[in-house]
């Protein structure tokens, strides 16, 4: 058994502990964390022999997502029995929840419930006595999974799963019955027709993809980081957000030495505030440690508003700090606009992002800045009663059917036959019943009889 | 008076399609076999379209061609028209049809079976069949001749208490005017099979003399015929042609008018119908915006005036008929030979079978073709040569050959079959395969021969030959991949004439291939050094080449699905002693007894909780038997 397909779940409690332990499990677990994970001293975890440490990072592409211990075990030294790679990040739901979509999105299948504990049962991990419970447990929560699916399908996602499918559907059917029933007229599909019904569904599948990264600002929240040099106003930012005094604001540089956090709900969207050190090069050891952890804020933050002081000229540290922001999903706020202007507007705004102008300390530009985050977190004009992806099991078998529709467009743009496009169009069927819980079986089939008047 | 006949290892009941490969896979493979036929005049009869193949059913053929059934061959040896549908729909589609010498391909057949060694060809009509104390099967004809066997094989057609309708007259009959097995019907019931009532029909025949033929639309053969066996010698020419006409709103209003004089409007036949092979009636009826339906004129033999009118398959009564008949283009002045009719028959729910075929409760007796809620001449001789092969095997004390889906067509026929049951007559169809790109019938020997030769139907002389090509095409392969030709204007003009960017620095062969409009058909003037290769060699390559990579993408879910189809779960499992498996799928698995983890997964209601439930059983058990 020990070489089935890499599963992945997170495996400590959801919440805002200080570790988050992702697991990925099966055969390729090390190749899987090796996509994502670069290692300080250059190691790959696929050369390890198992029973050691990594420190690294985690990459979302070229951005660095968070710094990251991971523990590898080699079959059958590990809790499944499986090759196994264990990455310890910083604890934090958003955090642990990009980690594991990196994960799934490099290979790995998404764990069901029980899995891990399974795998270790019929790796022989576990004894006999512990058997029967664990298979208990597994008829429970897949009981639990089905009530989850059950309210799901009565509800808008599964209606409009529902309606992507059988627009896919309807079009596998004419396909089918164009290829199965060559003599019985049936009107060859147009090549637009194809791509607008395959683009479509595409699209909503992808908007839905998109959705799930809001639902989860709008429901667990996203980390956001205060940042720029010393007193630029970022504690009266945070203190304008939170709405009262929550940093303690001076006129003499770093006062705030270490991180204060605070949630805030801006027009719905949850940002989980941090407002940081001013970043500079300092000889006091407090402070150090404190602009040190404004920089860790920084690289794992979702969104950053970088703050800059409209009465002072750009600063080697202020460009320090430009381009540590370079990338990143970034605000450039120009606090102090009740002060005369000095500063050089337009280097922001061409290396950075369009700045927005506000006076902290009176208010002014506060509503344009909850739109502009609203607008960078897709929260603003967010139907919090459309459908919803509500787990990364959903996400999974979302992207799976993306993924074959892709495919079927490509197939399509490079003029391949019919019987390919055909193929990739049933596996995002399968995809998608799989996401409502159902089986494919004869749906395509069904469909061909419904439709067309075909047979001798 | 009763007398004991004959003791045979294998018998089969009945000689069409499904009891032919049956007899003949059986014997080839050393058991004593007879078959029984209730009228040796008609061997593999083709009651209804005089054609073999089609969309996947033209796959199915080259199947059991590939595993050495007789079917193919039958077919090559008695072509009158040949053609590959689907052209330009994708490899994966292309589909071989060919219209037959229905009498010649019958004769065929009957020989075949008379001068097989170890077999047995006997007119009879089987009245009774019992289970004996020793385990035997004991059958008795009409002329009260008593026979035993290890295994029986059911292969009955449509004559299983059989009944023909046409318009409001109906009466006890097989196909073509022959007698039903009425008593057998009765014999089986008592035993406990589960029977039910299925329904067929078949269109009219008309004189080739009466029909307007110049006036028609002609289809002909392809210029260049792909025979159905991989093993074919023969040179086969298209002999004759096929019309094509149409119906109208004439058509549509005789039909509409006595629609009240059609047993199935009017609720006489209970029988379930096939939704893919409706009467005109019945399209006419549900698909009411259509103004016309296409009909195929199809020659029933070369030696006779008969046509077979494809698409008109009817039962109301003959005189309605013939009315609308003579609304169609060509056929004014058409006379009848034979009328289309309605015929109703017993068959099994085939969720009593295992993947072998056999019955779940019936040790040693085998179902197989429309017997199994199957339709279709191809359908039955894939069930045929299955059941043959295991009723062999077990005779021979060997594990019995189960087709993987990811494997073959037949595989996919049977899986669904035995999984999900039909509830109406069930038709392959190249939609129900989801490895469809890998199931081809160009490839159809490559999947299925090594198993055909390991199981003893395929000779080693055949087998040699069959591995030759397979070097033949990896060397071409090879080949493709070394071959670079420079970007000169000959390979330019080539591209741009088929549309396509042309080539700027060297380019390999291979990867010319993989582009869509790129074949070896127009490489010809600059790929000099291309060896002397039988067509079908290019083919595989150039297949290969160009679908890399969807080949790759289904390969890859037959092989995440066989890790579940190779671990098998033992038909005396007692699923409801198994803590943690659901209510329905307790019920569902003590019904279906799945022999794999992987046919498990595919019963409707079973979850994938069960089926960890499942694996975590097996586990158990394993370590218990340590």
């Amino acid at each position: 058994m020990s070489d089935l397909s890499a599963i992945a779940a997170i495996s400590t409690p959801l919440g805002t502990g200080g570790v988050g332990i992702i697991r990925i499990s099966g055969k390729s677990a090390t190749e899987i964390a090796d996509r994502i994970f670069v290692s300080v001293n250059g190691k790959k975890l696929n050369a390890s022999k198992g029973y050691r440490a990594y420190f690294g990072k985690i990459y979302d592409g070229d951005s660095p997502v968070d710094e990251v211990v991971c523990l590898v075990f080699r079959a059958p030294h590990s809790y499944t029995g499986e090759d196994t790679v264990e990455i310890n990040c910083h604890g934090g739901v958003f955090l642990m929840k990009k980690i594991l979509r990196l994960v799934l999105e490099n290979g790995a299948q998404a764990a069901a419930p029980g899995e891990f504990t399974k795998r270790a049962f019929l790796n022989g991990k576990l004894d006999l006595s512990e058997a029967e419970s664990v298979m208990t447990l597994i008829s429970a929560q897949g009981e639990q999974g089905a009530n989850a699916a059950f309210n799901q399908l009565e509800g808008t996602l599964s209606r409009k799963i529902d309606k992507i499918n059988s627009s896919l559907l309807s079009l596998a059917a004419h396909i089918a019955a164009w290829v199965d029933y060559p003599d019985d007229e049936i009107e060859e599909l147009g090549e637009n027709e194809l791509y607008n019904t395959i683009n479509n569904a595409n699209l909503e599948l992808s908007a839905l993809l998109n959705n799930f990264d809001s639902g989860m600002a709008i429901t667990n929240g996203v980390e956001a980081a205060i940042v720029g040099k010393p007193n630029v106003g970022k504690s009266t930012l945070m203190n304008l957000l939170t709405g009262y005094d929550r940093s303690i604001v001076t006129e003499i540089e770093g006062t705030t030495r270490d991180v204060v956090e605070e949630t805030v709900n801006l027009n719905g969207c949850i940002l989980r505030i941090s407002d940081t050190a001013g970043m500079r090069e300092t000889g006091d050891i407090v402070e150090k440690l404190g602009v040190e952890r404004s920089r860790k804020k920084l690289e794992r933050a979702s969104i950053v508003f970088a703050v800059f002081d409209l009465s002072k000229p750009l600063s080697d540290e202020d460009r320090e700090l430009i381009n540590e922001c370079k990338g990143k999903n970034v605000i450039p706020i120009i606090n102090k606009t009740d002060l005369k202007p000095c500063l050089d507007v337009d280097y922001i705004k061409n290396t950075l992002n369009t700045p927005l102008f506000i006076s902290a300390k009176n208010g002014d530009g506060y509503d344009e800045l909850c739109d502009r985050v609203a607008n960078l977190m897709g929260t603003k004009n967010f139907d919090t009663s459309s459908a919803m992806l509500v787990n990364e099991r959903q996400r999974a078998c979302c992207q799976k059917a993306v993924n074959a529709l892709n495919d079927a467009l490509e197939a399509l743009n490079i003029g391949l036959t019919p019987d390919a496009i055909g193929v990739c169009v049933d596996d995002a069927i399968a995809a998608l019943l799989e996401l409502t819980g159902q089986k494919a079986s004869e749906a395509v089939v069904d469909e061909v009889f419904r439709q067309f008047c075909v047979g001798k | 008076m009763e007398y004991f006949a004959k003791d045979y290892q294998v018998i089969v009941i009945g000689a069409g399609h499904a009891g032919i490969e049956a007899g003949l896979a059986a014997a080839r493979l050393g058991c004593e076999t007879c078959v029984f036929t209730i009228n040796l005049d008609w061997v593999g009869n083709m009651a209804c379209n005089p054609s073999i193949g089609g969309t996947s059913k033209g796959h199915l053929v080259r199947e059991i061609d590939a595993l050495g059934g007789e079917m193919g061959k039958a077919a090559d040896a008695n072509t009158l028209q040949s053609r590959i549908l689907n052209l330009g729909k994708g490899p994966a589609v292309h589909s071989l049809r060919a219209q037959i010498d229905r009498r010649l391909y019958s004769d065929y057949m009957k020989h075949a079976l008379e001068i097989q060694d170890n077999l047995d060809l006997r007119q009879g009509e089987i009245i009774d069949i019992q289970k004996l104390d020793n385990g035997k099967w004991q059958l008795k004809t009409h002329l009260e001749a008593v026979y035993t066997a290890d295994c029986v094989i059911l292969a009955t057609g449509t004559f299983l208490s059989g009944k023909v309708y046409v318009g409001d007259v109906s009466y006890e009959s097989g196909p073509d005017g022959m007698f039903p097995a009425k008593k057998l019907g009765e014999a089986l019931k008592r035993i406990g099979i589960p029977t039910r009532r299925f329904k067929t029909g078949t269109p009219s025949r008309v004189n080739k003399k009466t029909v307007d033929c110049d006036a028609l639309e002609i289809q002909n053969g392809d210029e260049r015929i792909v025979p159905f066996s991989f093993d074919n010698n023969r040179n086969i020419q298209n002999k004759l042609p096929c019309y094509i006409t149409y119906t109208n709103l004439d058509t549509k209003d005789v039909i509409l008018k006595n629609l009240h004089r059609s047993p199935l409007y009017s609720g006489k036949i209970d029988g379930k119908g096939p939704r893919y092979c409706p009467s005109i009636e019945d399209k006419i009826v549900r698909f009411a915006e259509k103004e016309r339906h296409q009909i195929f004129i199809e020659p029933c033999g070369e030696h006779t005036e008969e046509m077979y009118l494809q698409g008109l398959s009817s039962s109301l009564p003959e005189d309605v008929q013939l009315k609308f008949i003579r609304t169609i283009p060509g056929l004014e002045h058409a006379e009848l030979m034979r009328t289309a009719y309605a015929i109703e028959y017993d068959c099994v729910d085939p969720l009593a079978l295992k993947a072998s075929l056999e019955f779940l409760d019936y040790d040693g007796l085998f179902g197989a073709g429309q017997f199994n809620g199957s339709s279709g001449y191809e359908e039955a001789a894939a069930q045929g040569l299955v059941a043959g092969i295991n009723a062999a095997r077990k005779v021979q004390g060997q594990k019995p050959l189960i087709l993987e889906r990811s494997g073959s067509y037949i595989g996919t026929l049977i899986d669904d079959l035995v999984t999900k049951g039909c509830s109406d007559p069930y038709r392959m169809m190249t939609s129900r395969s989801e490895y469809r790109l890998l199931l081809r019938q160009d490839n159809a020997d490559r999947r299925l021969t090594p198993i055909g030769h390991e199981i003893g139907l395929i000779d080693d002389e055949r087998y040699e030959k069959f591995l030759k090509k397979l070097d033949l095409i990896a060397a071409e392969k090879e080949r493709t991949q070394k071959t670079v030709f420079a970007p000169s204007e000959t390979l330019n003009n080539i591209l741009v004439s088929r549309e396509t960017s042309k080539a700027t620095t060297g380019v390999r062969l291979c990867d010319l291939l993989k582009r869509p409009q790129i074949g070896y058909d127009c490489l010809t003037p600059i790929d000099v050094d291309r060896p002397d290769l039988p067509y079908e060699i290019f083919e595989q390559v150039e297949i290969d080449t160009k679908y890399e990579g969807y080949i790759k993408r289904q390969q890859a879910q037959v092989d995440e699905m066989h890790r579940l189809e190779v671990q098998t779960l033992f038909d005396d499992i007692d699923y409801n002693s198994i803590l943690g498996l659901r209510l329905e799928a307790r019920e569902k698995l003590s019904k279906i007894r799945p022999h794999s983890i992987g046919q498990a997964s595919r019963i409707s209601g079973v979850s994938p909780s069960d089926i960890s439930v499942l694996l975590i059983y097996l586990e158990k058990e394993r370590r218990n038997d340590k």
